[in-house]
């Protein structure tokens, strides 16, 4: 083999998975685990360790892969971190370890995120649990919100003998993970439902159907049910629209919207009793990872679909991988291209799209140059179905109700990056609430952090 | 698990369930509503509490059954339980919010259109157990579908009953009924109408007409009911507002009631299946290509 070249991973045919909803990418086998595990050079000084937002200790887990001790390694990963099989398949590894990775100046980098899937997966397969506490703290710890930042600062704290109690809103833990991923990219069965299971196994109680700020708030948690210290991990919730001339047609949908009758409600499957619009031709507003899934997934349902974005394929905020894999599957990219009004017939019903096509002009604030309209160059997309896939924003919900809780002016809750420590006295927070929609994974760096702070707190 | 502890069937397809939810019942207000699930795999569907003991951590719940996810909640039966029942969500009536005293001195006019009856009931109880007395119209098609009649009338101030085919009390819309008050020579500060899209649309042009401010309670199509999802969206003074998280109850004389409607309709063709595909059991053979 070629020390340089990676280990192509097995993936489902483009055509076949267009048309179901199972899986995309089919991962390692012991040998070709193996055999890419080979290839890592061990570096003393380890730069992708640096790239991971949780610290794994990538070059040991690594090591006991290329030795076949599996469970090994999967313990290695579960000291940092508490969804192994969820950042296999989620983490934009190539702007995190992987571009890291010695092995990747000259020729590919070692393909971590798809070892880190095989052991998390082994593990699963093989009834493996990571390690809880051999010690109670005996306090009591509020984790708002069971997505990637709630999961992982419950689970380290459970590891650190603290009794967690995670409060979800929705009647399924898992947050984003269960909601906004589609099936094809992190099965919910198979993968998010068990490793919400191994967080369980430490110790940590779920309690669904709870909307703090509403069913119950921070300050009585704290005063009234003897919790000590607080975690807020509720996301990005808040869908934004353009703001454009008949928005709120029949037809037009959020990202979030689509993506929660998807994935949640199960809508995608026809048996489901809550309904999914199919369209026949649909287009989704937006270029990021959401406006990917909801682009792939529109097109399973039988749709025609285009992705309309402003900027160019170079400033397209998705990985590249999503980008890659919608490409392959069909999806059809209307770049520089922006919306200016939703049509609608005499109905409300959505018939159509007027655009604009766009250039690139002067870089801007975020230095990607400032798509700029072409003047003359309006045009109407025929179409029956407008996915909005703008971002999200922070659900004023828990700041709203909580006093002595500060937010900036995204409604972004203030935090300390290092400790999640935010304004209020016992009371942290960290991934999308604190940041705005970001990745699985810093919204886990961001728990694990506040873990860790909480941790300092209590021991005071 | 959310239990039932008491079922009733108020009439002909309205059912009446007292549900524990004790963290609901602890600290939700009149104007506020919940979301449930009967099993592991329903759908999510936005209802009004109707009534709520807090001792005892139950919630009364009120509804009709319109499509597939009703039909097969009326089935459940006391001892049963709902698979999920969150809340309270949604912000509390303005009224309970507003300084009693100036409260009292208002006239207040309620009008409650069929199963709208029961978001209604819990408000004018609050009003009537902090010593407010608010006139209350009910209305419904017909002298079978009128619901909680006794209950209203126990918590009003006075009650106007009308069935639009006069078969009980009143006859004739509820518009009527209050274009009769206004004309009696009663004056209201405040109307809060709920009930059927249509109704509180006619309730709101006929009050801008007559200049009484009004409250109306809307029903969009939710799945999160949070703020999540945006399907509940509605343009109220030209501006879009999300019913979960903003209302549900908004200024009805704002309101754009057209859009609001034909939203409500997006699903219908869905529904209309699943109604179906229930309806026909195992004799449903998916003629229309679509189910299975």
């Amino acid at each position: 083999m070629d020390v340089m070249t990676k280990i192509p991973v097995r993936e489902q045919d483009a055509k076949v998975r267009a048309t179901n909803f199972e899986e995309v990418c089919l991962g390692y086998n012991m040998e070709e685990a193996q055999c890419e595990a080979s290839r890592c050079i061990n570096c003393k000084n380890a730069q992708c360790v640096k790239g991971c937002p949780v610290a794994i200790d990538i070059p040991a887990f690594i090591h006991e892969v290329k030795e076949g001790n599996i469970e090994k390694a999967y313990q290695i990963i579960s000291e940092s971190s508490a969804l192994p099989a969820v950042c296999g398949r989620v983490c934009p590894q190539e702007s995190q370890c992987e571009g890291k990775c010695i092995r990747g100046i000259k020729g590919d980098p070692i393909s971590i995120g798809k070892l880190e899937r095989f052991v998390a997966d082994w593990a699963r397969e093989n009834g493996i649990k990571p390690q809880g506490a051999t010690e109670k703290k005996g306090k009591k710890v509020a984790v708002i919100g069971s997505g990637p930042a709630g999961l992982t600062c419950a689970g380290d704290l459970a590891k650190a003998g603290y009794d967690v109690t995670i409060f979800e809103a929705l009647h399924e833990a898992g947050g984003v993970l269960v909601y906004g991923i589609p099936e094809f990219r992190l099965p919910k069965e198979a993968v998010v439902a068990k490793e919400i299971e191994n967080v369980k196994s430490l110790g940590v109680k779920i309690e669904t159907n709870v909307v703090i700020g509403k069913s119950v708030t921070i300050d009585e948690l704290m005063e009234k049910e003897g919790f000590s210290a607080v975690f807020i991990g509720s996301g990005a919730g808040l869908p934004k629209f353009m703001g454009i001339p008949g928005e709120n047609s029949n037809g037009v949908f959020s990202a979030n919207e689509y993506l929660t009758r998807s994935n949640l409600m199960k809508a995608f499957n026809p048996t489901s009793p809550t309904p999914i619009m199919r369209g026949h031709k649909v287009a989704v507003v937006g270029g990021g990872n959401v406006a990917m899934d909801a682009a792939r997934t529109a097109l399973r349902l039988g749709a025609e679909v285009h992705i309309v974005y402003r900027r160019s394929e170079e400033e397209l905020p998705a990985r590249v991988e999503e980008v890659h894999h919608a490409k392959e599957e069909g999806i059809i990219f209307d770049l520089l291209t922006n919306p200016t009004e939703i049509i609608a017939d005499e109905k409300g019903w959505v018939t159509g799209m007027k655009c604009i096509k766009m250039e690139l002009g002067e870089p801007d604030e975020s230095g990607r140059r400032r798509p700029v309209e072409v003047p003359g160059s309006e045009f109407v997309m025929e179409l029956d179905t407008v996915i909005m896939s703008l971002g999200t924003s922070p659900n004023p919900l828990i700041s709203s109700t909580t006093e002595g809780l500060e937010t900036n002016k995204w409604k972004c809750i203030i935090a300390n990056e290092e400790n999640g420590k935010t304004t209020k006295e016992g009371v942290y927070a960290g991934g999308d609430a604190v940041t705005g929609a970001a990745t699985v994974i810093l919204a886990m760096g961001a728990g694990k952090a506040a873990a860790k702070g909480i941790d300092e707190y209590l021991s005071k | 698990m959310y239990k039932i502890l008491k079922k009733q069937e108020l009439t002909t397809n309205i059912y009446l369930m007292d549900v524990e939810a004790p963290r609901v019942a602890e600290r939700c207000l009149p104007g506020q509503f919940v979301i449930v699930r009967m099993d592991k795999d329903a759908e999510r569907i936005p209802l009004t509490i109707c009534d709520y003991d807090r001792k005892a951590g139950t919630i009364t719940i009120v509804f009709q059954t319109v499509g597939a996810g009703t039909t097969m909640m009326a089935q459940l039966s006391e001892g049963d339980s709902f698979h999920d029942f969150v809340g309270p969500l949604g912000c509390p009536s303005e009224l309970v919010k507003e300084d009693l005293e100036s409260l009292k001195k208002k006239n207040i006019l309620f009008v409650a259109g069929g199963v709208g009856t029961a978001p209604v009931y819990p408000q004018v109880k609050w009003l009537h157990e902090n010593g407010v007395a608010a006139d209350v119209i009910m209305g419904s098609k017909t002298k079978d579908l009128l619901i909680l009649e006794k209950e209203m009338e126990a918590v009003a101030g006075n009650l106007y009953v009308t069935t639009d085919d006069g078969s009980y009390g009143r006859s004739g819309m509820v518009t009527q009924v209050i274009k009769d008050l206004v004309g009696e020579g009663k004056k209201y500060d405040v109307c809060i109408a709920i009930g059927p899209m249509i109704m509180m649309k006619f309730v709101c042009l006929l009050t801008k007409e007559l200049e009484i401010p009004t409250i109306v309670s809307l029903n969009p199509i939710m799945v999160d009911g949070t703020g999540m999802c945006g399907a509940c969206r509605v343009t109220v003074g030209g501006k879009v507002k999300f019913a979960c998280v903003d209302g549900p109850e908004f200024d009805g004389h704002q309101v754009n009631f057209d859009e609001a409607m034909r939203r409500q309709t997006i699903y219908k063709t869905a529904e209309g299946r699943a109604m179906l595909a229930l309806q026909e059991g195992d004799t449903h053979h998916g003629g229309c290509g679509k189910c299975n």
